[in-house]
């Protein structure tokens, strides 16, 4: 019923938008009126300016799981969240791959670490305050990275964190702390108001990765609401909460406590800042066309029709950025006949990987095709890495057969291919995949499952393999560009797990799992790469996953926008501290 | 013995089924007489069977014959549906990438991609051939309403012709549980049921698990509604003459119930079931609306509208096609079923 509702809201949308569209040319857009051109603002800056004021205007379809700094997974959440979240270290500002570099934020270096690297020391910056003037301690920074163990009450967030620092969990979170000032954890010490330091049981090569995502920003113990946090944080950035109802939208206005001189990250160009959540898709496209709205908070891409109209109209304001995400089918052998492998390479062969491509969406929406499970903005990434021939695009029929044959099934198999149902491009994506599979003879079923309910459908080896799920349709993207962030949940048989399971294919081989700890523990970023790179290759030779694509989004930015820029550090977002508007 | 003694005796049929209802009236049928008569002077005294009346009052009914001629006309599609494939289109899941323009995902040129080799355009995203889906799509659409109009058909006039007819607790117990089902969500409870069904079942695998899941539920759902006409309609025709007269010469109650009401019920059913085809039609859409109706690659009209509501904006074509296809198949058989009322009840009113 939901969706028939849906369907007609959208009708209706679609006559209002065109009645509406059929009244006068005048633009709404101030500025000159034309984009900067199309890629203008990908790995570059576009309208580079440093004019304060005005007021920057998002809209959105989706609001985030939390705007708590510790309870928020989404990324355009963690890209949002520096408005009025700081950290000790942050992504730098800056566009593309660049901006996966960190830099200190409340911290005035990015930590002095041991020799044994278990210890990491900051030491914060003068002059950063609260909203109300206070100044940010290392016990409130503290105290905040301790609510993520509250995980009854602040649940849904990363646990890097708690798995680095205390993996065996012996903390309790600082709500059920019996100290005094409810500062128990023994990972983190805090000798004076200036000084925090960090000591992790083992070395951890993307440790400064997982203290500049939000989680590990600081809160108050006097503000903190726990649950109802999100509802308003306090603010220590340039921008504080003013209006906040959920679904509906939000506003934030200038911090006047917050000091320039102490942020080196945000520019805080404009005076206010406003969300708007509505529920139609194409009706927000047609919005940020008209010149109503600036971009996407969500930025999770246009819609056919908004593309098309942006890209014939005004191609100008359009974007086509990498988001580090891979769109795959994964292969759980606990399902026969994929526990054997070369029934997996005679599903990857028999593929046709142009036809998939086209179901996300074409080579820009949708993306370059995937060649393997480490993306291009990944540590490691080799471009000439193709181990199945995928580039070139088409299904091979004889190597299909030949790998039938190997398997043990010449004339093919039955089998099931789970996929969202709310995701149309993940449907297209499994009808492209049982087309291609019928001409080798492989018989797959789709399954379209609730999409709200993957954690207990697909995220429970037990249920998938009662339902026979032979092909799962996914996609996945890191919260951190390396390949711990990347590679390591979906590929480690450490990470299986009985619900929320995301290594599909219960890839668990000894071999994987020692390569991963030796990339975890290298702390060159290069050096850990390459053996990244390793385990890659691996996960391919097994034939785990078959990638479709490594995904690319067309986003809109308007003219009104200035110092706009895409940041890999923000699944190739615009980087949200940073941009301004004209006037 | 007894049927062979009493079909001898007593079945005088066209004269007692002239008599009862619904054709029994007999200012109504003085009326068709001199209807008739006044078009066919030469052979005004010829006697006629009801259901020769009724086929010449439709036959000037030119909606009906309209409705009737496109019903036909959809069954043949549907029937030869691999032949008029074969001829004018694609295969119905094989997939024209050619045809879609990358970038946007929608077919190339404009309408929705129509030309000579799509006749009704390609799909966007896959580029399938979407007559041939809408052709295929007929199938599916008719073979469940159908079908589940059949068993709708069966258990209403078995259950309420027994209902009718034994009257007592045997006729409430039947009352109540058809009044439970008219009340029963049932629309909700398809879309929870379907979750569960498992892939294969009765040697179904697929779609067809599917179809026949929606032809046994929508029928079961069904049956209430035709039941409760048979029910009032045995009630009054069990107290008729000839009924006694059947009874006091010593019939058996399956004989009465089958050989002297049963035919008598015949033209209510015949009506119900016309128009409750449309509604079928119309809920195996919505269900594959849903998502919960035949399984994919399977091309269903309602699937189809689905699809289309992705690309509403850019493609309207696409959605207008299968839109179409479920218009005009219910207003047809909307308007055949409305003939067929009024040709088979001139007391209804026009």
């Amino acid at each position: 019923m939901r969706r028939s509702a849906a369907g007609a809201a959208l009708v209706v949308a679609a006559l209002v938008t065109t009645a509406a569209c059929g009244g006068g040319g005048s633009s709404k857009e101030s500025g000159d009126g034309k984009g900067a051109g199309f890629n203008a603002a990908v790995d570059k800056v576009a309208g580079a300016s440093e004019k304060k004021g005005g007021e920057l205007k998002f809209i959105g379809t989706q609001d985030a799981d939390s705007w708590d700094p510790q309870r928020g997974y989404y990324g355009f959440m963690w890209d949002f969240a520096r408005y009025y979240a700081r950290t000790l270290i942050t992504s730098k500002p800056a566009a593309g791959g660049e901006s996966t570099t960190l830099v200190p934020d409340l911290a005035t270096d990015t930590g002095k670490v041991s020799d044994d690297k278990k210890t990491y020391t900051f030491t914060l910056r003068p002059g950063v305050t609260w909203e109300d003037g206070q100044p940010v301690t290392a016990q409130q920074i503290k105290y905040g990275i301790e609510r993520t163990w509250a995980t009854d009450k602040i649940s849904g967030g990363p646990t890097w964190l708690m798995q680095v620092l205390d993996p065996e969990k012996t903390y309790k979170g600082p709500y059920k702390d019996e100290s005094k000032d409810k500062l128990g954890l023994k990972a983190i010490e805090t000798p004076d108001e200036k000084t925090i330091v960090f000591k992790l049981p083992k070395p951890n090569g993307d440790f400064l990765q997982m203290i500049a995502m939000p989680a590990a920003a600081p809160v108050r113990p006097d503000k903190d609401t726990a649950e109802r946090y999100g509802q308003k944080p306090f603010s220590n950035g340039p921008y504080k909460w003013v209006a906040y109802s959920p679904n509906k939208g939000l506003e934030l206005v200038r911090n006047d406590k917050w000091n320039k001189d102490s942020d080196p990250v945000r520019k805080a160009l404009p005076d206010k800042i406003s969300v708007t959540l509505i529920t139609n898709a194409d009706d927000m496209d047609n919005r940020l066309i008209k010149g109503d709205y600036d971009l996407d908070l969500n930025a999770t891409g246009m819609g056919s029709a908004g593309r098309q109209k942006a890209l014939k109209e005004k191609k100008g304001n359009v974007d086509n950025p990498q988001t580090g995400f891979i769109r795959y089918a994964a292969f759980p052998k606990t399902v026969a006949p994929f526990d054997n492998e070369h029934c997996r390479k005679a599903v990857i062969y028999g593929a046709d990987h142009t036809s998939l491509q086209t179901a996300r969406g074409g080579p820009q929406a949708g993306g370059d095709l995937g060649l393997s499970m480490l993306p291009p903005a990944v540590k490691g990434f080799d471009p000439a890495y193709d181990p199945y021939n995928i580039k070139q695009g088409k299904p091979d029929a004889a190597k299909a057969k030949e790998e039938l044959k190997a398997c043990g099934k010449p004339e093919g198999f039955k089998t099931t291919i789970a996929v969202r149902n709310n995701k149309s491009q993940e449907v297209a994506t499994a009808e492209s995949l049982q087309a291609s599979l019928k001409a080798i003879g492989i018989d797959a079923q789709i399954d379209k499952y609730d999409g709200a309910q993957t954690t207990g459908i697909i995220g429970s080896p037990a249920n998938v393999k009662a339902k026979g799920y032979g092909i799962i349709i996914m996609g996945w993207g890191s919260d951190f560009p390396s390949g711990q962030g990347f590679l390591q949940p979906i590929a480690d048989g450490r990470f299986i797990q009985e619900s929320g399971n995301q290594n599909y294919p219960e890839l668990n081989d000894p071999a994987v799992n020692k390569t991963f700890d030796e990339a975890i523990a290298e702390t060159d970023v290069e050096k850990a790469g390459k053996i990244y790179q390793e385990a890659n290759k691996k996960v391919m030779e097994g034939a785990w996953y078959l990638p479709f694509t490594y995904e690319k989004n067309i986003i809109w930015r308007s003219s009104r926008l200035t110092n706009v820029y895409t940041a890999d550090a923000y699944n190739g977002r615009y980087d949200y501290a940073s941009l301004g508007v004209v006037k | 013995m007894r049927g062979g003694r009493w079909a001898g005796a007593c079945r005088p049929r066209g004269v007692h089924q002239t008599m009862t209802a619904p054709l029994h009236d007999t200012d109504a049928a003085q009326t068709a007489a001199v209807d008739v008569a006044a078009d066919v002077p030469a052979k005004a005294i010829e006697g006629r069977s009801p259901w020769r009346i009724a086929w010449i009052r439709l036959k000037r009914d030119k909606f009906a014959l309209a409705g009737g001629t496109v019903v036909v006309l959809l069954i043949l599609v549907a029937v030869f549906a691999p032949l008029i494939v074969g001829a004018l289109g694609h295969p119905p899941n094989e997939f024209h990438e050619d045809q879609i323009d990358p970038l946007f995902s929608t077919p190339k040129g404009s309408w929705g991609g129509i030309n000579g080799d799509f006749l009704f355009g390609a799909e966007p995203v896959n580029g399938r051939d979407v007559f041939s889906r809408i052709v295929y799509g007929a199938r599916v659409s008719l073979l469940v309403a159908f079908l589940s109009a059949v068993v709708a058909v069966f258990l209403g006039t078995v259950f309420g012709i027994v209902a009718g007819f034994f009257g007592g607790w045997v006729d409430a117990v039947i009352s109540r549980v058809m009044d439970l089902l008219l009340a029963f969500p049932q629309l909700l409870f398809i879309i929870a049921l379907v979750s569960v069904v498992p892939d294969s079942l009765w040697g179904l695998t697929g779609s067809g698990v599917r179809m026949g899941v929606l032809i046994a539920v929508i029928g079961f759902f069904g049956w209430p509604y035709i039941g409760r006409i048979v029910r009032g309609q045995t009630l009054s025709l069990r107290e008729r003459e000839y009924v006694e007269a059947a009874r006091s010469l010593g019939a058996g109650r399956g004989y009465i119930l089958f050989r002297e009401l049963l035919p008598n019920l015949v033209a209510p059913i015949t009506v119900y079931t016309t128009l409750m085809i449309p509604t079928n039609v119309l809920t195996e859409a919505a269900l594959s609306f849903l998502g919960t109706g035949v399984k994919p690659p399977t091309a269903s009209w309602g699937e189809m509208l689905a699809r289309a509501v992705d690309h509403y904006e850019a493609d309207p074509v696409f959605m207008i096609i299968p839109g179409l296809a479920i218009f005009v198949t219910v207003l047809a058989f909307n308007l055949f079923g409305d003939g067929v009322r009024d040709a088979l009840d001139p007391k209804g009113s026009r």
